[in-house]
């Protein structure tokens, strides 16, 4: 027992965020590097490095044989697979265990059985947390969706079976339009994703995105509170808050425990995140999915909470246990994180790779960044466009608010176009600065703001 | 004969495909028009069309599918 080294099999500002982690606990890190990734930040951090293969995340950071030999080639006893990439793949966190390594994150099966959404909604199911109100499964004929209709009631989503992205989703008002726009969707289902399957869900107006942080060490399971992530732009985050402020206090800890029981009824290890639907309205919360990894916003949580989350996920993977219980988790202040990303806010979003010419962060009191740039840095244009979070926590919502204005104002990244500007135009409308927001506000902001 | 090249538009990955289980978009000997698609290009998780700017007859691809590309580097040798 007791990891030594770990191998970050990540890039960017969350491999920095594993290195700093992990040097705090005093474990070498070996950092894995593409082609294209030779100058960044955390090879130069990380105690060592290894070039896993070329820069398209197919033939390097996806690579599982190239990350498997370079950790066993190097001594690694562990592998920290950060956010996106390798995060959510079993077969990954299989190969890591096979190769007798600890892989920083849940087994393989936990994370098969809850990446699949319709097992995941059943083991919800089976501990009564939750799900959108709607059909079990498939629904093969009109007349089988009749009583399940007359359950749930209009407005419904159609949506296909095995869609994603939005695709083939239609808001249905009544029996009339569901008649004739259910065999449609169907028939888009079988076009675009070959399979016809359909199912419906209610549909659930202003829905906000909750969700809740936990960690377990396999045994029990501590939750670390909430977050809010309403405001996306097409179904990606780009701000996000700790705690929810549209969730009132017993709501919240009624959210939380039935997060923490779901968490533990799996055996759950390592750090997971529960997504949630929220009505404001109605106050209900309905489970979604659960990401099975550290998500990009833990620093809000860590803010709220004043705890070392990456380290706590490291620790428990380890072996050890939670050591600490859930009356020690205690909510201060709040937090709001703004995601950098290196995209031209005035011009469709246009990715902006390139050289960064000058940089300024932003410091004082409760405020943070989360990056992997310096100046003179290269933006490579392989991967993902996020540059880095800005983090700010205050004692209240509207001091954290204030704090942002200023840390925006003060950071300069110079050389290409970031979505600073996003930021600073949406802390300037009424509707964010008093969190009434929904999934679906930024889209439609967006198709009337004009960003400068 | 006079040889031209279509060039990247931006900096990131080529596909010859529009999806990995469909036929490329074009392959050599293929005639293109102005505004015909060649490809596409990846840059950070967004995909861009790369359009033929002149007709021609596709002589010879300079580039791999799934490729590394700098902005402005040949991707096609075009016959006219």
């Amino acid at each position: 027992m007791g990891i030594e080294s770990l191998l970050v099999a990540n890039r960017g500002e969350i491999a920095v965020r594993i290195i700093r982690a992990a040097r705090d606990m005093g474990i070498r890190t070996i950092q894995v590097y593409s082609e294209a990734d030779v100058d960044s930040l955390p090879v130069q951090l990380a105690d060592d490095s290894v070039l896993i293969g070329k820069p398209p995340s197919t033939k390097s950071y996806l690579n599982i044989e190239s990350l498997i030999s370079a950790a066993l080639d190097i001594g690694a006893d562990a592998v920290h697979p950060g956010y996106g990439f390798l995060a959510e793949n079993g077969d990954f966190a299989d190969a890591v265990e096979a190769a007798g390594l600890v892989f920083v994150g849940p087994s393989g099966e936990t994370i098969r059985r809850l990446g699949d959404k319709v097992t995941a909604r059943s083991s919800a199911d089976v501990i009564g947390l939750a799900t959108v109100p709607g059909s079990a499964g498939r629904i093969d004929n009109l007349e089988e969706a009749k009583p399940i209709l007359e359950e749930i009631g209009f407005p419904v989503l159609i949506k296909a079976a095995a869609g994603g992205g939005g695709r083939g989703i239609r808001v249905v008002c009544n029996q009339e339009e569901f008649d004739r726009l259910a065999p449609q969707a169907s028939t888009e289902a079988l076009t675009a994703f070959g399979d016809g399957g359909i199912y419906i869900e209610s549909y659930i107006h202003n829905a906000r995105h909750v969700e809740v942080q936990v960690i377990g060490d396999g045994e029990s399971v501590l939750h670390f509170y909430d977050r809010e992530c309403s405001l996306q732009r097409r179904r990606q985050k780009i701000w996000e808050e700790a705690p929810a402020s549209c969730v009132p206090d017993d709501v919240r800890m009624r959210l939380c425990d039935e997060a923490r029981n779901f968490a533990s009824s799996v055996g759950y290890r390592g750090a997971g995140t529960l997504e949630f639907l929220y009505d404001s309205s109605t106050h209900e919360f309905y489970f979604l999915e659960m990401n099975t990894r550290i998500q990009v916003e833990h620093p809000v949580t860590e803010c709220v909470t004043g705890v070392d989350l990456v380290r706590e996920s490291i620790r428990v993977c380890d072996g050890n246990s939670l050591g600490r219980s859930q009356d020690e988790i205690v909510l201060k202040g709040h937090s709001i994180e703004c995601r950098i990303n290196a995209e031209d806010p005035a011009n469709g979003f246009m990715p902006q790779p390139g050289t960064i010419t000058e940089l300024k962060v932003p410091g004082g009191p409760g405020v943070r960044f989360d990056s992997m740039l310096y100046p003179g840095y290269t933006v490579p244009p392989y991967y993902d466009s996020m540059l880095g979070k800005l983090i700010v926590w205050d004692e209240d919502r509207p001091s954290a608010l204030n704090r942002m204005r200023g840390a925006l104002d003060e950071l300069d990244i110079s050389g290409i176009k970031t979505t600073k500007s996003l930021h600073q135009a949406l802390l300037n409308d009424i509707n964010v600065v008093e969190g009434n927001v929904h999934t679906t506000f930024l889209d439609d902001w967006l198709s009337k703001a004009n960003i400068q | 004969m006079s040889n031209q090249q279509i060039v990247s538009p931006l900096p990131g990955i080529f596909y010859r495909r529009p999806a990995p289980d469909q036929p490329p978009f074009k392959e050599v000997g293929d005639a293109v028009s102005v505004g015909n698609v060649i490809g596409l290009i990846e840059v950070m998780k967004s995909f861009h069309e790369v359009k033929s700017d002149r007709a021609g007859t596709i002589a010879q691809f300079l580039v791999d599918n799934e490729d590394a590309v700098m902005a402005g580097q040949p991707l096609v040798d075009l016959n006219d």
